[in-house]
């Protein structure tokens, strides 16, 4: 029984969530705008430790760190995207995986009073706890405690309204001009559009949404600890997008719990077998396998238009 | 830690003529902590309740002279006290009967010879807990400090030659990341698992099947550059006929990078594993200023003639001059008669041979850890972006420079962060002159 209830219960858990936003940040990216960013996780981690520090040793009200989470996302996204925006893509690419890693190295070891190196940062979540006005959840089938239900409470009902608002922008004409970038840049160049300027809003869009996926984790997990962002992270959630299929406002959504419904029952399943170590290393494995294979045969993922994604660097 | 025949033996403190210099005297005290925290638990044995306070009295003003005739004294919980007086070679030991507890260890100051003084005011009287049959080494220094006596900038040559060898070893991988993007377009994500690859075919061969490292090392190399070949056959080749975009291509390899990073992972068990031979070569000395090995001399010469040979062949053989014509451009390349296909199936296998063999050298320093190739590849874009991407020259000064900045770099900021300097020369070089110090303007818009 535990192989079907316990993939069911992940895929609304706190951690599909924060996945949830960080592949529908990178959707902006990828989807709509063709940007390939690699670095999604430092986005999630910029936003989780501006949150918990904040909070932790500054005593900022909780509202006013996730405003300074947002703030610090929009100025990595400027940081990112200000070297590279003007180039052809795989800079891009570059320098955001580049960053991701060095934002981890510099959270595990520098600061250490603040960030507690691998430690992580504590103790920030009791302002959004104060909150919640719900009992914990005992149902037939699945059971959650009344932390996460209320960080899932929250969080689905944000992930209602990105979608929304992704739905209404893509729709407008900013967003036609995206899609326009992502099919043909020059074209839309010699309509005297600002290339950059454009690419550099769907960076920091799309970043921003990654940020919440950080704040979500962090909330979830009520600890913000480095090693929950490096680069694997960013790669699942484009997995799980490709999975869904890029530039569809639904995929993201759908390709996360998909995604994590699999990753979970995959680990129940081989939970006899073999050690958790050994669990972990495997479905890493068919993670990356799983990317070649989508890219290589069904690159539209479950939703996407083939026709829609013919994107090319050169 | 085992009791049985094999317990290391009662530490023997350091005695006998004093080895001069400061890093003797480092090593020494060093030695004893670890000998004293290595010897306790079978210490144990021999005394069944009751602690040890031990410890050696030198004196840095007088080249580590020991201090003899000084008296410590020993306060347990209950006011009793136990002393002792150090010995010709400075040492003193105190055994305090009992479960342990908090203890004050005292330095009776009115016993120290002429001339000799505690390096601060204050250090003679300690508190500390000792636990149960516990061997608790106890310093006090006298003397000034004569520690930080080497300067930053007597570092510099040894942390320039480090770093000149990092990058040179480095370069090898850069230059078929730059080869296979200069004739494909393709950044090839997966490449620091090509370098991975190299080290763990070097260890599997050379350890547990026991083939001898001169040996193994051409073996890896030849099996690289094999797999480097299928690759493209099974993979890119295909791809590229179908027409797959570069950026899903990029997608490809982070899957591969992915899987291939886990499946060794999982092959290595999360171990980091060491070659057995030529690990610790004796050090030489280069006329003061830096020491190097046998294995650095080796390691140098085959990188040398092998990047130089790379390079040369891309200049002067038919091959080479193909090579950069289908990076110039494939389409015009192909209508001179050039086999396109040929000529990128050559570029993978070299390339997969150079990474191999950048990570069999790797494997020295870093140790064979499976995540070796992820730690590279920041490294690697770092180095082909600053010389410029799909240029080899340029992936060769990249290299040199990223390495010797990373080195050098450690003079001013931890050795843990160091790799996010060579983020900012990235994003940096980007900003001023984003075609790389020797790429070409048309190749970056």
């Amino acid at each position: 029984m535990d192989l079907l209830t316990t993939p069911l219960h992940d895929m609304f858990g706190p951690v599909t969530l924060s996945y949830v936003f960080l592949a529908m940040g990178l959707n902006i990216h990828y989807g709509y705008t063709g940007l390939l960013n690699f670095g999604q996780a430092a986005f999630a981690a910029v936003g989780a430790y501006t949150l918990a520090v904040s909070v932790a040793s500054f005593d900022i009200p909780f509202v006013l760190a996730i405003l300074l989470g947002v703030l610090a996302a929009v100025l990595l996204g400027l940081l990112m995207g200000i070297p590279t925006l003007r180039l052809r893509a795989d800079y891009l690419a570059i320098v955001t995986i580049a960053v991701a890693e060095s934002c981890r190295l510099i959270f595990s070891t520098q600061w250490k009073s603040h960030f507690h190196a691998r430690d992580g940062v504590r103790g920030f979540v009791g302002g959004f706890r104060d909150l919640n006005p719900l009992p914990d959840y005992e149902g037939r089938v699945l059971s959650y405690n009344r932390n996460d239900l209320w960080v899932m409470i929250v969080g689905w009902a944000l992930v209602a309204l990105v979608c929304l608002l992704v739905w209404l922008l893509m729709r407008s004409p900013w967003g036609r001009v995206l899609k326009g970038i992502r099919e043909d840049e020059n074209a839309v160049r010699s309509l005297g559009k600002n290339v950059y300027s454009y690419k550099m809003q769907a960076l920091v869009f799309g970043g921003v949404i990654g940020a919440f996926g950080g704040f979500i984790g962090a909330l979830g997990n009520a600890s913000v600890v480095p090693d929950d962002y490096n680069t694997d992270v960013t790669f699942v959630a484009l997995t799980m997008l490709i999975l869904g299929g890029a530039a569809r406002v639904m995929s993201p959504v759908v390709g996360a719990m998909l995604f994590w419904g699999l990753f979970s029952f995959m680990g129940v399943l081989l939970d006899d077998v073999m050690s958790s170590n050994q669990i972990t290393m495997i479905r890493w494995i068919l993670v990356g396998v799983a990317l070649m294979l989508l890219m290589i045969f069904r690159p539209q993922g479950i939703f996407g238009d083939k026709k829609e994604l013919a994107l090319d660097a050169r | 830690m085992s009791t049985g025949p094999h317990d290391p033996p009662r530490p023997g403190l350091p005695s006998g003529p004093r080895r001069r210099g400061v890093i003797a005297a480092l090593l020494s005290a060093l030695l004893v902590g670890l000998l004293v925290s290595l010897a306790s638990p079978a210490q144990a044995s021999d005394t069944p309740d009751g602690n040890v306070v031990r410890g050696v009295l030198q004196n840095t003003a007088d080249n580590n002279a020991p201090v003899e005739g000084v008296t410590i004294t020993v306060t347990s919980q209950d006011g009793q006290e136990y002393a002792d007086t150090s010995d010709a070679a400075g040492e003193f030991l105190i055994e305090v009967p009992g479960e342990g507890g908090p203890v004050t260890i005292e330095l009776d100051m009115d016993t120290l010879p002429e001339g000799v003084t505690l390096r601060e005011e204050g250090q003679n009287v300690r508190k500390v807990v000792l636990l149960p049959n516990q061997e608790m080494p106890v310093l006090f220094a006298m003397g000034p400090d004569t520690r930080d006596v080497e300067t930053k900038w007597d570092r510099l040559p040894g942390l320039v030659y480090s770093g000149l060898l990092f990058g040179l070893v480095l370069s090898l991988a850069a230059l078929g990341l730059s080869m296979i993007f200069g004739t494909t377009g393709l950044t090839n994500f997966a490449h620091g698992e090509l370098v991975g690859l190299g080290a763990l075919l070097a260890y599997f061969l050379s350890v547990p099947m026991g083939i001898p490292f001169l040996l193994a090392v051409p073996l890896v190399v030849v099996i690289a550059m094999a797999l480097g070949w299928a690759q493209d056959r099974g993979l890119w080749r295909p791809l590229r006929r179908r027409g797959t975009s570069l950026i899903a291509m990029m997608i490809i390899t982070i899957g591969m990078q992915l899987a291939l990073r886990y499946l060794y992972q999982f092959l290595t068990d999360g171990q980091r594993l060491n070659y057995q031979d030529y690990l610790t070569p004796p050090p030489h000395d280069f006329f003061g200023l830096f020491t190097y090995t046998s294995r650095d001399i080796a390691i140098i010469v085959v990188s040398v003639l092998v990047v130089v040979g790379v390079i040369l062949a891309l200049s002067f053989t038919r091959l080479g001059r193909a090579t950069r014509a289908v990076s110039d451009n494939p389409a015009l390349a192909a209508s001179t008669g050039i086999n396109v296909d040929r000529v990128i199936s050559v570029v993978w296998i070299i390339g997969a041979g150079l990474a191999a063999l950048s990570g069999v050298f790797l494997g020295f320093v870093q140790g064979v850890t499976y995540d070796i190739g992820q730690l590279v590849l920041l490294l690697l874009f770092a180095a082909v972006v600053a010389g410029g991407l799909g240029s080899v020259w340029g992936a060769l000064i990249g290299s040199l420079l990223i390495g010797v900045l990373l080195d050098v770099s450690t003079l001013f900021v931890d050795a843990e962060v160091k790799n996010a300097g060579a983020l900012l020369l990235l994003v940096l070089i980007l900003l001023i002159r984003p075609q790389g110090l020797l790429g070409r303007k048309e190749r970056i818009g």
